[in-house]
């Protein structure tokens, strides 16, 4: 994985000063806490319902065991004791006092971490495939290049001002798992007719209150142009974006009203005047980027192992990827016990899973967008150790895309911004599923729950999605059907009315009987949902 | 017609030479009619590129920041310097410590902040990053070529 050199190291340094400098110039009442709030944000610090949230960046999802060590020592010594890995692959820490938030920043730059932009209206941390580097199906390691575009965009001068928050995603396989098309800017890495490598840009894509599926803006974008088109997509957004209405403020919008058509030709304008303006880093960059990401030295070894025990045959099954070395898989370690709070681990899990990393995963980590951890590369004989391990820790959920799988955020136990409570209510649905055996059978079923329109919890994206409203000071939840975040990427339909939090436990259950009883061979219940239609399942839950 | 004259006492921060511009600066509607204007404002909403057939004449061009958090401006100064615009290009407005740097190394080249700021918190922001990432307007190099000098 990529390891800075003195230049990156004295940037996030350097960055550690000033925002000691800010907080002091706060304290010293030199600027007003509106002049303060959009500095603390672009270092990660929310001011919550209880307390400062500090999100840490985790560039693309991947970490090392050192820095997962890190992660854990902060939650004990500025948190309590634990940590909410989040949808964008980041950390977030809930408990975090501002006067200390400089000396964490600091033990967070010595294993070469930062929470530089992880909010405010900026470029935010690059997400990218948590199986980067690993999957079998990939075209290439789409890692390099959001190596490059994490340092284009940290502290861009042009573009720490935009309309709104700003969110990149790079994949390199046909199969999405990074919600490319949900992204601001969604860039898939190609191969074109004449076999050179190049970038497919996708841009307008997004959650939040109005949801919109990127179109395709460019089919090809040369390497060594990236970052310049990249740069040219930003520049038409910070000059025509709106900024009348924050809810409008987005670059989904400006794309939808402006048309993409229109909203192309004014970025392929841009785009060609800077090409001559030398904004692109030289293409020898990517050459040093690339090795930074080379393959481990894997072993061949067998490529099968013993399944009799049906517990870690059902694990092996539902919770480890195809590898592209075929004596290696990819292993998730699922952050959703049963009745437990997706993505939170405690500092105990944290350093366990730094030291599996270390002795089963040449060190490395990722952090998924649904809220758990990969070990990338594990080899095929070493599972069965790797499982009785987790297992032990309750790290060994067999869940991976099933309905216990929940993407939730932390709605109203935490967020200020919240109309209703997400945690419980993933926890009692995830209860429900394991109580009642059906989970295995539901196959691959992907519940998302938001606790207000902001869509934290992606609910637009699940296969079932669930979103809190406040009724009339009453929590009240909305049931969608049919959403995709993948490759198959759709939007998810609300059922009608919503439901009270016992009323919604139930409706779900009523869905996936609905599906359990309609679907055929091999079907998944999103494509029982697309043959079927919304019909069947509003019958079965207002009739 | 509004004569909008910044005075040049208002300049804190400048890092030109020459003399500084001393009349009257117009509006950008009237800078597009008026043919012998030789200092304009420009407000976020304006199209900065259609300043480009003037630019020629054009001594002073200031950026008006009304809000700190609109950064329109930003653009406005990049298309500005990267259209061969050399005059003085100034910051206007609401313009504090922290967006110091950022506008310098988008071409702005005077600040003319509503608020008088600190002159050490000023200098300081002003030097406080060694190297960049990205190539603007400040003529730096950035670290992704550095590395390969």
């Amino acid at each position: 994985m990529y390891k800075y050199d003195n230049y990156d190291q004295q940037m996030v340094d350097t960055r550690v000063e000033e925002f000691r400098d800010q907080a002091k110039r706060r304290l010293e009442g030199k600027i007003t806490e509106d002049q303060f709030k959009p500095l603390r944000l672009m270092n990660g610090l929310y001011l919550q319902l209880h307390a400062y949230m500090l999100r840490v960046a985790i560039p693309y999802g991947t970490l090392n065991g050192a820095q997962m060590h890190a992660l854990a020592d902060i939650a004990d010594k500025y948190d309590r004791g634990y940590g909410h890995f989040t949808t964008r692959q980041n950390i977030q820490y809930n408990w975090i006092k501002l006067e200390e938030a400089g000396d964490l920043l600091a033990d967070l730059a010595k294993v070469e971490m930062h929470a530089i932009q992880t909010s405010g209206n900026c470029i935010r941390n690059i997400s990218s495939d948590h199986f980067a580097g690993a999957a079998r199906d990939e075209l290439v390691d789409p890692r390099p290049y959001a190596e490059l575009l994490r340092q284009w965009s940290s502290f861009h001068p042009e573009f720490m001002y935009l309309p709104r928050k700003f969110k990149i995603a790079v994949i390199a396989a046909e199969t999405d798992r990074a919600a490319m098309r949900l992204h601001d800017i969604g860039i898939q890495i190609v191969k074109n007719d004449s076999g050179e490598i190049g970038a497919s840009f996708y841009v307008g894509g997004g959650m939040g209150r109005t949801p919109m599926i990127a179109p395709q803006i460019r089919d090809f974008v040369p390497l060594d142009q990236l970052v310049t088109y990249a740069e040219a997509c930003l520049r038409v957004y910070n000059r025509y974006g709106r900024r009348d209405n924050k809810y409008k403020a987005r670059i989904k919008i400006l794309v939808h009203e402006m048309g993409a058509e229109e909203y192309t030709r004014q970025v392929e304008e841009e785009f060609a005047h800077m090409l001559g303006q030398g904004v692109e880093p030289p293409l020898a960059e990517i050459e040093r980027l690339r090795p930074y990401f080379a393959d481990p030295a894997f072993v061949d070894g067998p490529k099968t192992c013993d399944h009799s025990d049906p517990d870690f045959a059902l694990w092996v099954d539902r919770n480890t990827n195809a590898h592209k070395h075929d004596s290696y898989v990819s292993a998730v370690i699922s952050l959703k016990p049963v009745g437990g709070i997706p993505g939170d681990a405690t500092a105990e899990q944290m350093h366990l899973m730094a030291d599996l990393a270390k002795e089963y995963s040449f060190d490395e980590l990722r952090v998924m967008h649904t809220q758990n951890i990969v070990l990338p590369h594990v080899a095929i004989s070493d599972l069965h150790a790797l499982w009785t391990k987790l297992e032990a820790a309750g790290l060994g959920s067999p869940n991976l895309d099933t309905i216990e799988d929940i993407i939730a955020c932390p709605g109203l136990d935490y967020c200020s911004l919240a109309n209703a409570r997400s945690i419980p209510l993933a926890q009692k649905i995830s209860e429900r599923f394991a109580a009642s055996g059906k989970t295995g059978e539901l196959g691959q079923l992907k519940l998302k729950i938001s606790g207000c329109i902001n869509a934290c919890g992606h609910h637009h994206a699940g296969h079932i999605g669930i979103l809190g409203v406040d009724k009339k000071g009453v929590e009240n939840y909305q049931l969608s059907l049919g959403g995709s975040e993948a490759e198959d990427v759709a939007l998810a339909k609300i059922t009608g009315r919503g439901f009270d939090e016992a009323g919604v436990i139930n409706a779900v259950e009523t869905v996936t009987d609905v599906y359990l009883g309609a679907r055929e061979d091999g079907e998944r219940f999103l494509d029982t949902y697309r043959r079927i239609g919304m019909t069947p399942f509003k019958e079965a839950l207002y009739d | 017609m509004t004569d909008l004259d910044t005075r040049p006492t208002a300049v804190q921060f400048r890092f030109r030479d020459d003399e500084m511009a001393d009349h009257g600066t117009v509006t950008f509607d009237a800078c597009c009619e008026q043919t012998n204007a030789t200092a304009v404002r420009i407000e976020p909403g304006d199209d900065a590129r259609a300043l480009l057939p003037f630019l020629d004449r054009l001594a002073l061009i200031e950026v008006n920041f009304p809000v700190f958090g609109d950064g329109r401006g930003y653009s406005s100064a990049r298309l500005l310097r990267e259209a061969g615009y050399t005059g003085e290009l100034r910051a206007v407005g609401d313009v504090g410590i922290d967006q110091l740097l950022n506008m310098r190394r988008c071409g702005f080249d005077a600040f003319a902040p509503a608020e008088p700021l600190d002159e050490s918190d000023a200098q300081a922001a002003f030097n406080r990053w060694p190297n960049v990432y990205q190539n603007t307007a400040d003529g730096r190099r950035m670290i992704t070529q550095l590395r390969h000098d």
